[in-house]
Parts: C-alpha cells; structure tokens; sequence
C-alpha cells in the first residue's frame, strides 16, 4: 500500500467514525451573559459545561456563545443553536426568560434549561440556586465587620434574585448589628467592570466600609482594595485572588451536579421539564473560605450560621419579618414560602431605599 | 434622602476619572474625521490597548512602559484598518467594524493569562502645597499623570487644527481629498498618520481603564465606551472643546446617578441609569442646534474613498 491509498483509507475511516459519532453524540449549547474571563457568574457556568465534557467525554458535543446580550439576540443565538442539532441549551441569565419560550415553542424537540427564571414549557426547565442562603451568611460577616455602620450594596436588576439576596443580608446584617444601614446602587448591567467600579467607588466615599455585589466582575473588589479598609465578598465566584482582603468570603455557584445530572436524563431519555432550586444543603452554593482578616467568633458565628441552613433546621427568611411599609409578613416561627420568595419585590422592614418599579 | 453624604469635591475629582477614557478615545477619533476617515473600530482598539498596556505593565512592572505600549498597540491595530481602507481601498464602515469584532477577540485571547492580576500601581504626581489647598486641590491638584495629558492633548488637537499649517492641511484632506491631492498633499500619508493618531489614543484610553481605572483585565472590559467615544465626536460637532465637555458630562452624570442612588434620592432609579446618555445627547444637541454652522463642521469627505485616479 502506498502512502497515498493509505491516507485515503485513514480519511475514510475518520470519516465514517465522525459520522458514526455525529449520530448518538448528545450536542449540548450554552448561552453566556458575559465572557468566560469574568472570574464571576459566566465562569462558573463554563466550569458546569467543563465539567460536562470531562464527566461524559466523546458522548457529548459542547458548543457555547458568550456575551449573549439579553433579548432577542439571544433568541437569534438560541435559534441558531437549536438548527445546528443542539439537543439541550442552557440559558444562564434571568433575562432570556421570554427568548427561551419563544425559541422552544419552535424546537419542541430541542429541551432548554433556563437559569434563575419561573416561565416553564414541556420542554423547558428552570433551575436556579437559593443564592439568598449565602447573602444571609454575608450579612452576618458584614454586620459584624462595618465601623461605620453602612454597608453598600451593588445590585445588578431589581428582579426577585437579587432583591432575595439584599433582604436576607440586611435580617442578618441588622441581627448582628442594630444600627446598620445599607445603601443600594442598581448598575442595570450584569457585567461593565468601569460602572461597577465607579458604583463601588461611590459607595465607599459615602462611608460604606463593606461591600457586597450582586454584579459578575471582580472590579468592585479592586476598587475596595484601592481604597483600603474595605471588605468586600466574591460574588458567584470565589475571587479568591482579591483574599485574605477585601475578600474575605465568598458565594460559589456549583452547577456542575446539576449540569451532568440533566445530560445524564437527555441521555437516558428521562429528561422533563422541572423546577430545582436547591441551596447549600445539596452544594448548589457553596461559601467560599472565610479568610483570616475575619475575627475567630465571627468565622465561627458564621460556620454555625452556614451548617444550620445547610441542614434545614434555619430558614434564612424566618418570621417575624415586616415588609418594608410596616405591614406583617411572617409571624414569629414562620418561614417564607417558595412562590412569594421567587416573585420578592418588596424590601423588608428597615430597609430605607426604594424598590425600583 | 442624605445629600450631605456626597462631597462635590470628591465627585467633581471622580467624575474627571470616568471621563478620561473616553475623552482620550474621543479626541483621537476627532482628528481621525478630521482627516476625512470613519473608523468605527475605537471599541476593538481601546480593548487591545487596555490588554496591551496591562500586560507589558504586568511583565514589566512600569506603569509608563504600559501605557507607551497600549499606545503601540492601539496604533498597531489602527494601522491594519488604515491599511485595508487607504491602500486596499475597502469600505471604511464594515472594516471599522470588523476591528471592533477583532480586536475584543484578540484582547480575549492575550488576555487569557491575565485574569485575577494586580497590575503595578501609577504613582501620582506630588504637587505638594497645590493639593493640600481645599476644594480646588482635591479637584484639580490630586489626578495622575494620564488625566492632564489627556487635557494637554485636548487643548492641543484644538491648537493644532485651528491655528496650525499642518492642522489646515489635515482639515483640508478631510474636506476635499481630491482638492488637497491636486495641490500635492499626500493625502493616503496624512491619513494615515491621523489614523494612527487616532488608535494610539484610543489605546491609551483603554490602559486608562485596566490600569488605573478598574484596574484590573477582564475581558470586554471596555463594555461599549468606545461608542459613546464615537457618538460624542459626532454630537460634539467634531469640535475639541466640545468633545471635553461631552466626554465631562457623560463622566459626571454616570459618577453622579450612582452617588444620587447610594445617597437615595427619590428619583426613579431607570431614569437616573439612562440619565448620562440623555443629558449628554440633549446637551450637545442644543448646542450644535445652529444646523448650518453643525453642517460646516462635519468634514466634507469623511468615510469616502480615495483614489488618486478619480
């Protein structure tokens, strides 16, 4: 056999492999907010899909599109996908809710998992992680470390998602420490290193000595540290760069369970359309180390905090709790219930901000 | 509502901060029209200059070094557009924006063993007794060095253009490039200078953001400034002056709506995020509202291709 036959022949035998690969391989497509590189919310999403390709290897197809902006771009990435063959997409932000409804309506074959929405299909799921865990574990932290007694806030969206998250900081915060006060800045944007920067710039000269986000990039972590005596808190990622100071905790988003279990049923053909929305008890949050520039009882006020709501014998939204009017909303002893929780659009007693209508 | 809580001096110092990048953007587009040439790609070379600087700051350890870098790498990327449009002749429209698609790819991919990286910190000038004075020091005293430069350039594109012979010949190339190539000016060369010119400062704007800024390198960083760049050139009615104050306003109100929130004025808070481009626009165009006058600013050439055979 000369070289020529024998190239044909390993072209040949590729060919027919990738063809025989192509016809059960699962395609599985993400949708990005924003890039890869934001060391925050879009990273730890790539880690799931990561660790999708690890877990499975040659059975499963990852194809992704970052900094898909929220809207109907989305819907034209998502069409694009469902025609190249994806089997499963998930979309990771709140705002391609209606896109993904849209775009399955036309795929009915084609299964979608849409991160932190409620709108469901028979072929949409939604999943999300009760992120308001860990905020009430920041707020402990926080309200224990301020000075000044303000805590500055950077929200993203006034959707449920974050509103959940500056409630339960605040109960915890004020718990600890009655003469808090936190001041909330919206940047309207996921991800824009520059504002976020300046939002967390312009909370610290208003005095806020701590500083929680709920944007994806590490920039308000560098502007604290500029600025000196300021903690800070990664926020979907560990940003473990920015530790032992301003970091000194963390929230971590842990999709990757979830990820290979819903490509797992795409392949055993058991997938349905669900509604998950686990916590730190099954590992969907995890709290990111607790970093030395924090005070032993604190670390350990903390731990006590995290290990009940990891075993469920502590809700972090646990009455009595008043809604920011004065009116009631838990008596004593009860807990809020999961419908009112995923549609907060209210403030808790004491907070002093407005929620954006 | 605590409006005590905001130090207008502290503003006014930080509103100059968010300006500056996109005043050094702007006013290397600026000369770029002026020379008769739209390059859309400001974004794509602001994103490289941001990595360019960030990385040689990083592996060097200067600051300076950096930014000279940022500017190399910013006018690098600005002269592969000034090659496709002025030798190749290609659409100056859709190659500007394929910069911007290339260059936020090609910083990605730099960029990638730069994430989670402290960049070496800029000293700042010691103006010693001047910043010490209250108010006026904190505002105008107490910047780096890039912040004045970025002034110097604006009042010197100003001069050059106004009252200088190469400043003329600049304007007129971007006016009639056949006229300008009939009296002997090389019209390409002129160009391309500008356009050099131009990607050098849009690339010291984007090391302004990763490095003193934000500072930090994350991908996408510059997250649409160089647009607003763009737009203020065009509202500024291709002036330097008031390019400054439109790069200032945009600047000022974005610092301000987030000192306003923290401070919790009873003002929706969708208008305040919106209120930058608003004020900005209605600003400008009240001012260049004189549309006879607007008209005679806009280079007569710009975004048409030249061909010394036409």
């Amino acid at each position: 056999m000369n070289r020529r036959t024998l190239l044909a022949s390993a072209a040949f035998a590729l060919g027919l492999a990738g063809a025989a690969a192509a016809q059960d391989k699962i395609k599985v497509g993400f949708v990005y907010v924003g890039p890869i590189g934001d060391g925050g919310w879009t990273y730890e999403h790539d880690k799931g899909r990561l660790a999708i390709e690890a877990q499975f290897g040659d059975a499963v197809e990852t194809v992704y599109q970052e900094s898909v902006p929220e809207g109907a771009d989305a819907e034209r990435v998502m069409t694009q996908m469902a025609l190249s063959g994806a089997d499963l997409i998930f979309a990771t932000s709140f705002g391609y809710m209606d896109p993904v409804i849209n775009v399955a309506q036309k795929f009915p074959n084609v299964k979608f998992e849409h991160a932190t929405g409620y709108k469901r299909a028979d072929n949409v799921s939604t999943y999300s992680a009760r992120f308001y865990e860990g905020r009430a574990v920041q707020g402990l932290i926080a309200g224990r470390m301020t000075e000044s007694n303000i805590i500055g806030y950077i929200g993203a969206y006034p959707i449920p998602e974050v509103i959940q998250g500056i409630n339960a900081a605040y109960i915890h915060a004020k718990q600890v420490n009655p003469d808090v006060q936190f001041k909330i800045v919206w940047a309207y944007t996921w991800f824009d290193p520059a504002k976020e920067a300046d939002a967390a710039t312009a909370l610290i000269e208003q005095g806020a000595d701590v500083i929680l986000q709920h944007t994806d990039s590490t920039a308000p972590q560098a502007a604290a540290e500029r600025a000196g005596n300021v903690y800070t808190f990664g926020q979907a990622s560990d940003m473990a760069e920015y530790a032992p100071k301003p970091r000194i905790s963390s929230i971590i988003d842990n999709w990757s369970p979830y990820y290979i279990d819903r490509v797992q049923a795409v392949i055993d053909g058991t997938w349905e359309s669900t509604d998950t929305w686990d916590g730190i008890g099954p590992g969907m949050v995890e709290i990111g180390e607790i970093s030395e520039a924090v005070p032993a009882e604190v670390k350990a006020e903390a731990e006590a905090l995290i290990a009940a709501l990891a075993s469920g014998e502590y809700h972090a939204f646990t009455g009595p709790l008043n809604r920011q009017d004065g009116t009631p909303w838990l008596a004593e002893g009860e807990v809020a219930d999961d419908a009112t929780l995923l549609g907060m659009n209210f403030y808790v007693e004491g907070l002093t901000a407005e929620v954006p209508k | 509502m605590d409006l005590s809580a905001i130090n207008p001096a502290v503003l006014a110092a930080s509103l100059m901060v968010a300006a500056t990048p996109i005043l050094l953007a702007a006013i290397g587009e600026l000369v770029v029209e002026k020379s008769g040439v739209l390059n859309l790609g400001v974004e794509g070379m602001m994103i490289t200059g941001a990595i360019c600087g960030f990385a040689i700051a990083v592996e060097t350890g200067s600051p300076v070094l950096g930014f000279l870098a940022a500017m190399l790498g910013g006018a690098a990327l600005s002269l592969v557009f000034g090659f496709l449009t002025q030798v190749l002749m290609s659409n100056q429209v859709a190659t500007g924006l394929a910069l911007t698609l290339f260059g936020l790819g090609f910083s990605a991919l730099i960029g990638q063993g730069y994430v989670g990286i402290k960049p070496p910190a800029m000293a700042k000038p010691d103006l010693g007794p001047l910043a010490d004075i209250p108010v006026l020091g904190r505002i105008l005293f107490s910047h780096d060095l890039i912040v004045y430069l970025s002034l110097g350039l604006v009042v010197a594109v100003w001069v050059f253009l106004r009252f200088t012979r190469p400043g003329l010949i600049l304007r007129a190339v971007g006016e009639n490039h056949d006229a300008a190539h009939a009296l002997g000016y090389h019209v390409v060369r002129i160009r391309l200078a500008a356009i050099a010119f131009g990607g050098a400062c849009a690339g010291l704007g984007g090391a302004y953001l990763s490095l003193i800024r934000v500072p930090q390198w994350t991908e996408g960083m510059t997250a649409g400034a160089g647009w607003i760049a763009l737009a203020i050139v065009v509202f500024a009615s291709w002036r330097a002056g008031r390019v400054l104050l439109g790069a200032y306003l945009f600047g000022g109100v974005a610092v301000l709506q987030l000192n306003l929130q923290a401070a919790g004025v009873a003002v929706p808070v969708e208008l305040l995020s919106a209120s930058p481009y608003l004020v900005t626009i209605l600003v400008l165009v009240i001012m260049s509202a004189d549309r006879g006058r607007a008209a005679l600013n806009a280079p007569a050439s710009l975004g048409r291709v030249f061909h010394a055979s036409n």
